[in-house]
């Protein structure tokens, strides 16, 4: 006596973005917090060191915010015009920003003013930095000169001339206290060794560039600039390694994850894209409300920062993780699982006679309807709110149970007012689903041949009636259209591909084929 | 012509059980079925086949318990006999000849030596008209009896024995015809009838199916086509009799059978739910749902312990009590025809075909047993006529039998066609296929054909399914695009059409580097590889029916059946026609394992099969008028051991066998004569004593005692007649022995498996056994079969070896003998020369 067999609810492929480890990993943050600031965001970066506060620069003013916190901790105003690249030193207790009125200031994070100011440039400088030595600062300015000075006697130690247009970005070597790479918008890259007065290498990158980024290793270089991440090998002279073109607006900004296995990138495009440094394929994608300017990640990837050009600083911060649940859950569970805990323990002897249970067949309730050949009321446990709605593929697969067991016309029939809305409610959302349609016009024609004598004696229905006809004739304009196109592409592809001479044209009379056919013969090919 | 040699057309295996009603041994232990020409006795306990009742020449028609001795049983046939049978130990008693074909048997104790039988009216073969007789057998101790008292009891009746009844007691006799219950009383000799109405007013059919009487009460019970029953009473009045209605089945009752007792009524019909209602309560009712295909027959053990219930599919269900299925007897099933092919899983070398409605069978020809069902469609069947249900209408295996693809389809008709493809992957702890991957609607119209590589080694990884809607594709077994799949799955790789012509039919070569597809009129040969079109070769008019490439020397052909009757042969170096010859094949198949080829050739009504090699202009075998009707379906099974046969006509049988179904789905094959010889010889019947009981182990054990038994009588004749064998000793002591008294079976195993090695052994190794002057006196503690193999040996011993015909030689004489080897002859040597 075989059991009972369940209706087989199909597993439709899951149309739209697939779910992949990476989307789940970035996926798993909080909704944003965003705060107003007083102007665009033009940079925001991390405090290398515990509690990794991090400086947000905007119009003329630079906020410290906590990890946590959503007021600043810390504000420096004495800025005269707009402050551009508030950065930390490296061990947390020195801030450097330029500025529109060309000083350089150079803050103690626990003050609030100037320690120092270092005036020797003649426009906004947009880049500061500090060196891995801790006593020599880098800044970068749109008078077309980068300088490096000495932070304890506030003297300029060396001035390059070499960039051609304005220095929009910056960086210095972590491991060694001489390198500094510019780029500027005269399309180029720069590196200099501060032992040297000139460049030791320039790499062109085609467009004015906005944002640079070392790898950690310090072999790779990462370049934005137009709507291109380029990444370059130094180790090989400025190889071009690989040229990204994702966004469709112009890239600003760049920044790697903690573990340095992806590389974000930020545009004007509203977008963030996060790449695998590996294959240089991009694996997420974020979506911000106004063209981003500037973007951090904080240590561990805990929040994503991200400032915008309508003055709006968003920060997501990573939710708590799973194991944390699970032991909470745990907690309460326990007490249930205490009154089953010696049954559970229980272990039989070796002279125990075990009687065996018969497993009992769990079904489901429209299972269980089915199984009693009940079928109004499987398809009514089908039509209930939560399956209709969550689960469409349940109430499809039992439709197309009853229709394969010929009683679906049964339970169509003899349904009231409200239960006839409900199913036509159903048919409206699901019948252009093409997982769906085979199954749902058959179940539509039902309806239709069986409550025609009824149409016009309820308001509900005649409603949705016409609104399953205004969709059935969109949904037709639609296929009709998407068949237009299809010939067109056929057209295009039939044009595209190389003519194959056959070999049994030469033979074509030996094996009978007609001349004229073979020689017209050309495989319809298409390649999946 | 080749001549046909000693190669002859046998029925083979998956007879069918369900065709007669099985009959119940008294005390529950066997279970008779008719099957074809012969009845089978199987246990109920094991389902074990113990043996088959082999002696009518036609299908038999019935099979009845004799009610005067619960150990014999009568069989009639269509061939005009009834035989009666020792059915424990399988010894046909007597032969009844009657001389008409007889289509049911009745008996009942009230009337001994009296039988009941079904014949048609009149002797011409087509007549409608059947009458009830009764047949006084003579007591004679002749083996071959012709009985001659007939008396008409009942005319113009029901073919089928369900329709026929005795009633309590054996006082009357109960028939019914379409619309009409005839009771014929026997003390009376009178007979009343009953009628119906052609119909009752909710459009119900009143026509009789079934009929059957209660034990012990004056009840008759009646099944009807639209699914009643009536339970008649009273009917020894013309006027005043009384009937019940019963209803709970939705289509015809099939089968009704009361408990000995009568305490309850089973019935059963196409809902395949065994109804049991209580007798005079009949508004409880019991169930026992989904027993597999329809209810076909009923049959109750004397002792009422045992319910036995035949079904549609060639099954036979044993239920104890109504409760618990307890065992099930499952014979070939074949159904109103096949839809895959006949196919052979290349692990088990299991045949492969349609089953159960939605399953594949996998069935041993070897042991003539189903296997087991693989459940393809997975979904609750519907037993009711007229539905639409999915079908497997197409399966493949890969060459290594770790991929089975199978093609369901519901719905015919175009816009409505459901298909699905699955793919399913042998798994090695279960030793079942699981499914791997479903593909639902893989292409917009039926799927024509579907086809593996022949990759011998590592896996497949490629499907090519050819489809009405003018497409092939190719599937490919890709691994998982992300990380959270299981494992690979199976996605389209290539689509491939030409000219908008449909595909029929596709092959891969031997090596599986091309791939040819039959476009009607055109065979495209592509390579799988980089899906490019190589060539065309056509041989206009007619499609492409069956394409076949070349094994082994003959690769490099291909072979093409078309619908305008020609078998063509190209060659595919030089891409021209090789041959052409003029035949309406209907099936073309290749042997796996050798160059030969079969052609079933449809000709004048009948089939003809040519085997062939594609190189060689000659036929190796030839076979006119194999059957009527075309032959669809067929299948080179793959021998175990290679047959050494150097006989020109059945050489091409020596890799594998050929196995083919006829129109009307009898399985057939060829048989060498050099083969039939060995399976008579060895087909000794076997006497089942009745004191061991009937299981496996005990077939097992009394074939190795046959074994044991058959050498020494061979050796006694040439010596005087000897003692009891006793061989089987150990065996015996084994068995006999009380459970609680013997020793760990470990210890018992390895003495069991020396008593039965210890027979081989040569004839020298004993002598030198001998030489070693009764050492083995030490080895007493040995196993008692040994010891008794060792003394009886010497008795035969000297009519084995010729040279030494003296008597056995004195420890002096030989060591004397020895002392004389030792000696250096060369001296000799050197006076020669």
């Amino acid at each position: 006596m075989a059991s009972y067999k369940p209706t087989n609810i199909p597993v439709y492929p899951k149309l739209g973005e697939k779910v992949t480890e990476e989307t789940l990993y970035w996926k798993n943050y909080k909704t944003p917090i965003q705060i107003k600031e007083f102007g665009a965001v033009s940079n925001i970066h991390f405090s290398p060191v515990t509690p990794y506060n991090f400086a947000v620069t905007a119009f003329t003013r630079i906020h410290l915010y906590g990890l946590l916190s959503q007021e600043p901790v810390k504000t420096f105003t004495r800025f005269k015009d707009t402050a551009y690249c508030g950065r930390f030193r490296s061990d947390g207790q020195l801030l450097v920003a330029g500025c529109e009125d060309s000083v350089v200031r150079l803050f103690d994070v626990s003050g609030k003013v100037a320690l120092r100011m270092f005036k020797g440039h003649t426009k906004a400088v947009h880049v500061t930095d500090f060196t891995s030595d801790r006593y020599q600062i880098l800044t970068g300015s749109d008078d077309y000169t980068c300088c490096l000075w000495d932070i304890p006697n506030s003297a300029q130690l060396n001035t390059y001339q070499e960039h051609t247009d304005y220095i929009r970005c910056g960086v210095t070597s972590q491991l060694n206290r001489d390198l500094f790479v510019t780029g500027s918008y005269d399309h180029s890259l720069k590196v200099f060794d501060a032992r040297v007065d000139k460049s030791v290498m320039t790499i062109n990158h085609g467009h004015p560039v906005e944002s640079l980024l070392l790898y950690p290793s310090e072999g790779l270089l990462v370049s934005a600039g137009g709507r291109y991440v380029r990444v370059w090998d130094l180790l090989k002279g400025g190889q071009p390694l690989v040229s990204l073109k994702n966004h469709h607006k112009t890239v600003t900004c760049l920044a790697l994850s903690s573990n340095g296995q992806r590389l974000l990138s930020g545009s004007l495009d509203r977008h963030v894209k996060v790449y695998n440094t590996t294959s240089y394929k991009v694996v997420h994608n974020f979506d911000y409300p106004a063209a981003i300017l500037s973007l951090a990640l904080a240590p561990e990837d805990e929040s994503i920062v991200v400032g915008m050009t309508n003055s709006i600083l968003s920060i997501k911060h990573r939710k708590p993780s799973e194991e944390a649940k699970e032991t909470a859950g745990h907690q309460r569970r326990r007490p249930s699982y205490r009154v089953y805990a010696h049954r559970k323990s229980y272990v039989p002897k070796q002279d125990d006679y075990l009687v065996s249970k018969p497993v009992r067949q769990h079904l489901a309730k429209y299972d269980k309807q089915l199984k009693k050949f009940n079928v109004s009321k499987a398809l009514d446990t089908a039509l209930e709110t939560w399956i209709r709605g969550r689960k469409p593929e349940i109430t499809v697969a039992v439709i197309r149970e009853l229709d394969r067991r010929g009683t679906l016309k049964n339970a169509l029939a003899g349904r009231d007012e409200q239960e006839l809305s409900r199913l036509l409610s159903f048919l409206i959302a699901n019948l252009v689903d093409a997982r769906f349609a085979p199954v749902l016009i058959t179940a539509a024609e039902m309806i239709l041949d069986i409550y025609q004598s009824i149409i016009g004696q309820s308001p509900v229905v005649d409603k949705q009636l016409l609104h399953l006809q205004s969709l059935l004739e969109r949904e037709l304009d639609y296929q009709k259209d998407l068949l237009e196109v299809l010939g067109m592409l056929d057209t295009m592809f039939a044009s595209s591909l190389p003519k194959i001479e056959l070999p049994c044209s030469g033979i074509s009379t030996s094996n009978g084929l007609p001349q004229g056919q073979s020689t017209a013969s050309r495989p319809q090919v298409q390649v999946n | 012509m080749v001549e046909h040699g000693d190669v002859r057309v046998v029925h083979k295996g998956g007879s069918k059980i369900n065709f007669r009603e099985p009959a119940l041994s008294t005390d529950s232990r066997f279970l008779l079925c008719a099957s074809g020409e012969s009845v089978k006795v199987f246990s109920t306990a094991t389902e074990e086949c113990l043996h088959a009742l082999q002696g009518h020449t036609d299908l038999i028609t019935g099979v009845l318990l004799r009610p005067s001795n619960h150990l014999q049983a009568y069989s009639c046939s269509l061939d005009g006999t009834v035989r009666l049978w020792d059915f424990t130990d399988g010894i046909l008693i007597r032969t009844y000849s009657i001389g008409y074909p007889i289509y049911g048997i009745y008996a009942s104790a009230k009337h001994e030596g009296v039988i009941f039988i079904i014949t048609p009216m009149h002797t011409d073969t087509n007549s409608e008209l059947f009458q009830l007789v009764a047949v006084h057998l003579p007591q004679c101790g002749e083996q071959l009896v012709e009985a001659k008292e007939l008396s008409a009891v009942l005319s113009n009746i029901s073919s089928n024995p369900a329709a026929s009844a005795f009633g309590r007691e054996g006082q009357y006799i109960v028939s019914a015809k379409p619309l009409q219950l005839e009771v014929y009383f026997f003390k009376k000799h009178k007979s009343y009838s009953f009628f119906l109405k052609k119909d009752n007013q909710k459009g119900g059919k009143n026509t009789f199916t079934c009929i059957t009487c209660h034990p012990t009460e004056d009840c008759i019970a009646s099944g009807h086509e639209d699914g009643k029953i009536r339970l008649w009473r009273n009917f020894n009045h013309r006027k005043e009799y009384t009937y019940s209605t019963l209803h709970w089945h939705h289509s015809a009752v099939s089968s009704l059978r009361f408990t000995p007792e009568g305490t309850n009524l089973l019935s059963g019909g196409v809902e395949s739910v065994l109804v049991q209602w209580r007798y005079n309560q009949e508004s409880q009712r019991d169930f026992l749902p989904r027993l597999g295909g329809a209810i076909t027959h009923i049959s109750v053990s004397p002792d009422g312990a045992l319910f036995c219930t035949s079904h549609s599919d060639n099954k036979i269900t044993i239920i104890q009590s109504c409760v618990k299925v307890s065992a099930v007897i499952q014979g070939l099933v074949k159904g109103d025809r096949i839809r895959t092919d006949l196919m052979i899983e290349p692990r088990s070398k299991a045949l492969v075909l349609n089953g159960k409605p939605g399953h594949l069978q996998f069935y041993s020809l070897q042991r003539d047993k189903l296997l087991y069902n693989l459940d393809i469609v997975q979904q609750e069947y519907i037993h009711e006529s007229g539905l639409e249900q999915f079908e497997v209408v197409m399966a493949a295996f890969d060459a290594s039998g770790s991929w089975l693809a199978t093609v369901e389809e519901r719905k015919q008709k175009a816009p409505e066609l459901e298909l699905n493809l699955k793919l399913w992957a042998f798994d090695d702890q279960k030793q079942s296929f699981v499914l791997n991957t479903t593909i639902s609607a893989p292409h917009e119209g039926r799927i024509t054909a579907l086809c593996f590589p022949h990759v011998s080694d590592g896996q497949t990884t490629m499907l090519v399914s050819t489809s009405r809607d003018g497409h092939f594709k190719a599937w490919q077994l890709a691994a998982p695009a992300h990380t959270e799949d299981e494992g690979p799955s199976w996605s389209c790789d290539f689509l491939g059409a030409y000219h908008s012509l449909v595909p029929e039919c596709c092959c891969f070569s031997a090596d599986s580097s091309l791939l040819a597809v039959g476009f009607q009129e055109v065979v495209t040969v592509w390579t799988p590889a980089s899906w490019e079109l190589l060539t065309t070769l056509s041989q206009p008019p007619g499609a492409v029916r069956d394409l076949c490439f070349g094994r082994l020397s003959c690769s490099k052909y291909l072979l093409g059946a078309t619908t305008s009757r020609l078998l063509c042969c190209w060659n595919l170096l030089t891409c021209s026609l090789e041959w052409v010859t003029s035949m309406d094949v209907s099936l073309l198949l290749a042997d796996p394992l050798s160059e030969n080829m079969a052609a079933f050739c449809f000709e004048a009504g009948s089939t003809d099969l040519f085997v062939f090699k594609p190189g060689e202009p000659r036929p190796l075998f030839s076979h006119k008028a194999l059957c009527s009707g075309r032959v669809t379906h067929a299948v080179f099974v793959p021998r175990e051991v290679m047959l050494e046969s150097c006989d020109e006509a059945s050489q091409w049988l020596n890799c594998s066998h050929l196995y083919f179904l006829t129109q009307s789905m009898d399985l057939l094959t060829f048989i060498t004569k050099a083969e039939e010889d060995k399976l008579t010889a060895s087909s000794k019947q076997l006497v089942v004593s009745d004191d061991v009981a009937m299981t496996p182990f005990h077939l097992l054990l009394g074939k190795h005692r046959d074994q044991l038994e058959n050498p020494q009588a061979e050796s006694r004749l040439s010596v005087e007649p000897i003692r009891q064998p006793s061989s089987s000793a150990g065996i015996n002591e084994l068995l006999q022995m009380p459970a609680h008294v013997l020793p760990s079976a470990s210890f018992l195993c390895s003495m069991f498996v020396q008593s039965l090695l210890i027979s081989v052994n040569k004839p020298s190794e004993q002598n030198k056994e001998k030489e070693e002057e009764m050492e083995s006196e030490k080895e007493e503690e040995d196993s008692d079969g040994e010891m008794e193999s060792r003394i009886s040996r010497p008795e035969h011993m000297p009519s084995g070896e010729s040279g030494c015909a003296a008597p056995a030689l004195t420890k002096e004489e030989v060591r004397e003998l020895r002392r004389l080897k030792k000696l250096d002859h060369s001296w000799m040597k050197g006076l020669l020369d």
